[in-house]
Parts: C-alpha cells; sequence; structure tokens
C-alpha cells in the first residue's frame, strides 16, 4: 500500500460520511466570516428557521468594505450608506446568532485571513472555511482551507459540514535558496506563471522543499494566499517548528496539555515519503529573478529585467488575442522594457502582503528615501494589531517621512470595495493578488510585485530591480 | 432553488480566455445584502460605459442576444472571488447554462446552488457551440439534463459529464442543507469523537 499525502490525511480525519457517489460530507472546524458574502447566508437561515449549529467554531468581522482612514465616528460617521448598512447588518447577525465578532474599532480587527491566524484561531490538520478566495491563505499552518460561496457559508453555519468532491494531489517542489530580494511573493507569481491560472484546477496543491522550509509562516501565507490564482482551491505547507513558535501562546492556541497533544498530534501531519501526487514539478528557486505582472492575469508574469511580450509572437489564436486585449487594457507596447513603464499609484497592503515582515521589508527600502512626485503611495497594515507593532518599531514615520500614506486595516484597494480605489487609466504598482480589469477600480492597471518591489517603485516613480536599488546605510 | 431539467434558448458567444468574477460582476455591486436585482449589472464594465450608456458591441447588447440564456465562454470561466454574486447576477439576468472547456472551481460549485448549469466540453465542441452561437437568434440550443446532451441548431447532439449528486440537485430543485440536516446523528456522532481532540 502507498502512503498518505498531507491532504488525504486532512480528508480522512473530517469525513463524516463518504457518499455512494464518490462526494464526503466534510467536517468543518473553523468558519470566518466576513461582512460581504454573509448577509444572504443568515437572511436564508431566518427564512427556513435554522439555526448556527456551532457558534463558537465562527469568527466574524468586516474587512472588504471599511474605510481605511480615520474611524474615530465609528460605523455610524461610515459616509457610504450602503457600506454602513452590511457592517451593521453583519454585527446585527453576530448578536442574532451568538457569533464572536470582532468590532472595527478592537485592536485585532484586520482582513479575516491576517487576524485568523493572529488569534491562533488557525492551527494545523483543521478545516478552514470562509466566504472568500484567499482563504487558501491558511494552508500555510498545514490546514485544509479554502474560499466557499454564499450558498455554502449558510451550509456550514448550519450544519458545521460541507459536501465536497475529493481534490487531487498535486506537489510544487520548490528547491534552491532564494536569491535576495527574492520572495515569497516572487516564488508564487513564478508557479502561476509557470503553470498558469487554471494550472491547479481540481487539485490540492502542497509546497514542499528545501526553499518552503526556509519561508517564514509570513511567507507561507503569502505563498499559499496565491494559490488561488493558479485555480486550486487550497495549497498547503506541512507544519514544522516554526509553525508551532507562531502559534504558541497566541489567543486561541490551546495551552498547556492541550497544546502538547495538539503539536503531537501536528508533528504526524506530512505527506509519507512514499505518497503519490497526481501530478508533481520542481522549481528552483535559487533562478528566480524579482518578477512583475505586465497583463490582467496572475500569470502574467515576467522578470523585471524583462520587457512587454509582443503578442506577435504567440502562435495561439486565442492566447493571441488574449494577450493584445491585456496590453490595449494596460496601456502597453509590445517590447517596452518593464523598468521604463511608469507608475501613478503604490498600494502597500491585502491579504496577500500586509503582515509585519511585508512592512518591514518595504520599510527598509523607503528609508531615507522620497515617494517620487509623480506618485502617490499608501501602506494599509493587516491588523490592528499588525499596525500596532509597526509603529512600536517606527515603520510608521519612516513610511509617513518618505511620503507613504500609512492607514487604517482592511481589504482596502485590493478590491477597492471602500474608497480606496484607481482612477482609470491610473497604473498601480501592487503588493495584492489579482490584475484583473477593473479590479482595484474601473480602468485601473494593476501590475502585481512584492512589498520590495512596490516600495521601490514609489521611490523612482517607475518598475525598478530591488537589486540594483542601494538601501539607506 | 430552481429546478433545471430542460432549457431552450439563445446561446451567446462570449469569446474570451479568463472571463473572471471581477468581470461577471464588479465589486461596487457586491455592497447589497440582497441576493436578487443583480442582473442589471452583469459584466458591467463591459456592458456599459462609464456614463451609463450601453456599450453596442458587447455580445449581451446586441439584438440577437438579449434575451439569451446559454453562454459559450472560453477556459477558466469564473475564475477569481468566491462571490456568489456572479451566479446571481448570471441568473437574474436569466442565464440559465454556461458551456466552456473549464471553469474555476469555486465558481462552478456556485453555479449548481442556483440553479445554473456549468457544462464542460472539449476545445472542438467548444469551437463549434462557439461558431454556431455567432449565427445569432437562430441558433436556439436544447440542454438536456436528464440525457445530458446538448442539441445544437443543425440537430446534430453533443454529450456531456456532470456529477451524479449535482445532476440530483438539479433536476430535483434539491436544497443540499435540508439533506445535509438528515444526517445530523452522524454530526453528532463525529463531534461526539472530537473530545479526544480538544483544540478542534
Amino acid at each position: 500500500m502507498t502512503g498518505t499525502t498531507l491532504y488525504d490525511k486532512i480528508w480522512n480525519a473530517h469525513q463524516v460520511e463518504a457518499q455512494a457517489d464518490g462526494n464526503g460530507l466534510l467536517y468543518i472546524d473553523r468558519h470566518l466570516v466576513h461582512e460581504v458574502t454573509s448577509p444572504q447566508a443568515f437572511e436564508g437561515l431566518r427564512m427556513s428557521g435554522r439555526n448556527v449549529r456551532a457558534p463558537h467554531k465562527v469568527l466574524a468581522l468586516a474587512d472588504h468594505n471599511i474605510p481605511t482612514t480615520d474611524r474615530t465616528g465609528g460605523v455610524e460617521a461610515i459616509a457610504d450608506p450602503e457600506s454602513k448598512l452590511q457592517i451593521q447588518t453583519l454585527e446585527k447577525n453576530c448578536a442574532e446568532f451568538g457569533i464572536e465578532y470582532v468590532a472595527m474599532d478592537d485592536i485585532r480587527q484586520g482582513i479575516v485571513h491576517v487576524t485568523g491566524p493572529e488569534q491562533g484561531f488557525t492551527l494545523p490538520g483543521l478545516t478552514i472555511v470562509c466566504g472568500d478566495s484567499h482563504t487558501s491563505t491558511h494552508g500555510a499552518f498545514g490546514a485544509l482551507a479554502h474560499g466557499i460561496g454564499t450558498s455554502e457559508v449558510e451550509h456550514v453555519l448550519a450544519t458545521q459540514t460541507l459536501i465536497q468532491s475529493k481534490a487531487k494531489n498535486f506537489r510544487i517542489n520548490v528547491v534552491g535558496d532564494a536569491p535576495d530580494h527574492v520572495t515569497a511573493k516572487d516564488i508564487a507569481l513564478a508557479i502561476i506563471g509557470e503553470i498558469g491560472t487554471a494550472g491547479g484546477t481540481g487539485y490540492v496543491l502542497e509546497y514542499a522543499g528545501p526553499a518552503i522550509e526556509a519561508l517564514s509562516m509570513e511567507g507561507r501565507m503569502t505563498l499559499c494566499n496565491m494559490s488561488i490564482e493558479a485555480g486550486a482551491r487550497a495549497g498547503l505547507v506541512a507544519p514544522d517548528e516554526k509553525t508551532y513558535a507562531f502559534l504558541e501562546g497566541r489567543a486561541k492556541a490551546p495551552k498547556g496539555e492541550d497544546w502538547d497533544k495538539a503539536v503531537a498530534y501536528w508533528r504526524t501531519l506530512s505527506s509519507d515519503a512514499d505518497a503519490v501526487f497526481d501530478k508533481e514539478i520542481t522549481i528552483d528557486a535559487s533562478d528566480l529573478p524579482p518578477l512583475v505582472t505586465w497583463g490582467t492575469s496572475p500569470q502574467d508574469v515576467i522578470s523585471i529585467e524583462g520587457a512587454v511580450p509582443n503578442p506577435a509572437d504567440i502562435a495561439d489564436e486565442a492566447r493571441r488575442k488574449s494577450t493584445e486585449r491585456a496590453l490595449d487594457y494596460m496601456g502597453l507596447t509590445a517590447g517596452t522594457p518593464m523598468q521604463e513603464v511608469a507608475i501613478d499609484r503604490v498600494f502597500i497592503g491585502s491579504c496577500t502582503n500586509s503582515r509585519i515582515e511585508d512592512l518591514r521589508a518595504a520599510a527598509a527600502i523607503a528609508k531615507g528615501k522620497t515617494v517620487a512626485s509623480r506618485v502617490s503611495a499608501m501602506v494599509v497594515p493587516g491588523s490592528g494589531l499588525i499596525k500596532q507593532q509597526a509603529e512600536e518599531e517606527g515603520l510608521d514615520k519612516i513610511f509617513i517621512a518618505a511620503g507613504f500614506e500609512w492607514r487604517e486595516p482592511g481589504c482596502s484597494m485590493c478590491l477597492a470595495m471602500n474608497a480606496d480605489k484607481l482612477a482609470p487609466g491610473e497604473r498601480c504598482a501592487s503588493t495584492s493578488n489579482r490584475n484583473f480589469e477593473g479590479r482595484q477600480g474601473r480602468g485601473g492597471r494593476t501590475h502585481l510585485v512584492s512589498p520590495e518591489m512596490a516600495a521601490a517603485a514609489a521611490v523612482t516613480g517607475h518598475f525598478t530591480d530591488i537589486r540594483n536599488l542601494k538601501a539607506e546605510g | 432553488m430552481q429546478k433545471f431539467n430542460q432549457l431552450t434558448g439563445i446561446a451567446a458567444p462570449l469569446d474570451i480566455l479568463n472571463v473572471d468574477t471581477d468581470m461577471i460582476i464588479p465589486k461596487q455591486f457586491l455592497k447589497t445584502i440582497q441576493r436578487s436585482g443583480l442582473g442589471k449589472n452583469l459584466f458591467d464594465e463591459m456592458r456599459f460605459t462609464p456614463e451609463g450608456e450601453e456599450v453596442a458591441d458587447f455580445v449581451l447588447n446586441q439584438p440577437a442576444y438579449r434575451e439569451a440564456e446559454i453562454l459559450v465562454a472560453g477556459d477558466n470561466f469564473g475564475c477569481g472571488s468566491s462571490r456568489e454574486h456572479a451566479p446571481w447576477a448570471l441568473l437574474d439576468f436569466g442565464i440559465r447554462c454556461i458551456i466552456a472547456t473549464s471553469f474555476a472551481d469555486i465558481f462552478y460549485n456556485n453555479c449548481f446552488k442556483n440553479g445554473i448549469l456549468p457544462i464542460v466540453l472539449p476545445q472542438e465542441d467548444v469551437d463549434k457551440l462557439m461558431e454556431d452561437a455567432k449565427r445569432g437568434a437562430n441558433a436556439t440550443v436544447t440542454i438536456d439534463l436528464e440525457s445530458q446532451t446538448i442539441k445544437g441548431p443543425d440537430g446534430g447532439t453533443i454529450a456531456f459529464e456532470v456529477d451524479a449528486f449535482r445532476k440530483k440537485c438539479l433536476l430535483e430543485g434539491l436544497d443540499d442543507i435540508g439533506l445535509t440536516l438528515q444526517r445530523g446523528d452522524a454530526i453528532d456522532a463525529y463531534e461526539t469523537d472530537l473530545a479526544s481532540q480538544p483544540w478542534r
């Protein structure tokens, strides 16, 4: 008999029942809820007279829609009436159904995928869902975590389970040492560039190998976050000492004897040496340059040393047309070196890159420099606690002195549901996860980069090879 | 949920790869706390100018396709976010079936929860249906879920695959929460066993 993959182990441990048709009824350990994809689910429960089965396994907060500017006026002062109603609705629903709600003025408030791990709500070996596709982030802890739609939010609230079809196993080995200034973000983009945005469809990705082990927990979260951009519902990294060190002592992590028992179990959570994967690739991190996207799909990836691709070089008609459409939307001319492309805006934030390590890396570049006169740049920390820590470290002062705006935590311009958005035609170096048409505002042009690369672009006014930019002594 | 068994309707060609959920329903329309009423904003930034005028050459604005109930699209349809507002908007507009070579996983799943049938077909079949769809209102297509077949305007038939459980739910319009609640005893038993892992 062959061994078992990490994904299969978690699946097996959570299967309440195997259905005759091959699907499984899977138990869900943790459910994160936010204001945008939940109101219709709670309404559904009310309409059918159903209750929330396990309210203590649910954690709710508002992140997508909240302002990142001054919040001292509270929810009542939110200018957009629809945003305000959505946030008030979440608060009311949580009170009605007995769910813990992290309010906007709570220091723990932040992006769900930042707050969850920060509070120890996320733990290895759990099944975690949220009505948000970037739930894959939590896979960094060796948890099976994926996004669901609102109907499934309602299903999980009512039953604490989901009917799931089993995904296939896809292992991505990342070997070699990533060079200086090549980050988890670059590794994620390199993988998506390699396998494409549908390359992971139908699979759960397991990231393995020395370059993954070398990543911090923050880096692993960045990497797993972008699994969905490769089409995979979930990404996994097997838990290790770094995982336990990150979690120990966090508010919702187990304590004392329970902690020891949990760690002993978590140590069993890795793919067996003889486990068979349906698909497997290897990427050498030591070859990677810092990357930037040029188009309107996260797979449109190129080295910072590269140039805008030429559609005429693409034989396949559908792909050529798609590239022409992307270049037209992005306002780019084939053959232009990426480092000559000037930018208007910089966004450092999102569930991909808003953690303390990301802010430190960006601040190290911004220190002693000034945001280029043509550029408007903002930093949006992932949670209130990260904001506080960054301020204790003086990072806010570095950003503000350089001319960045220092904002309150939230999803902000990653999806531009609140007031933070691009104007038509504006070009943005963004640490977020999607460069789709209109993603950051209608007509806005998004280029995905790492926090260091975003900071470098901010101070030079154009995309810049971070390796050639001298950090302040 | 609305049942789906047989559908005869106009198929609109949306010959674009990677149609993402931000295209299907841009985020400014996600602020609603209801499911209904999103059809008017379906493909908003492709259908309308910033001033709100119709973009004449967008497929669903063309006279032949304004009543389309079927979309034929490029690879990886529905990629991006988990927003169920995407199928809600399609349904509210009147789209009950989408045909493509591949779908993003979460979107695919969300369709079935809303009485929409997403059909995966090989490239050559999608190409054929795309060519047929480009013929406009004369090109009606019949989808029969029970027999898992698509009948094109020329009478040719294409078979498709669909998960048996999802097919049953669509055919009968079943509420799968209700089905799962019937398994309450099994869930209770599973939860009792959780005592050995108190951190869960």
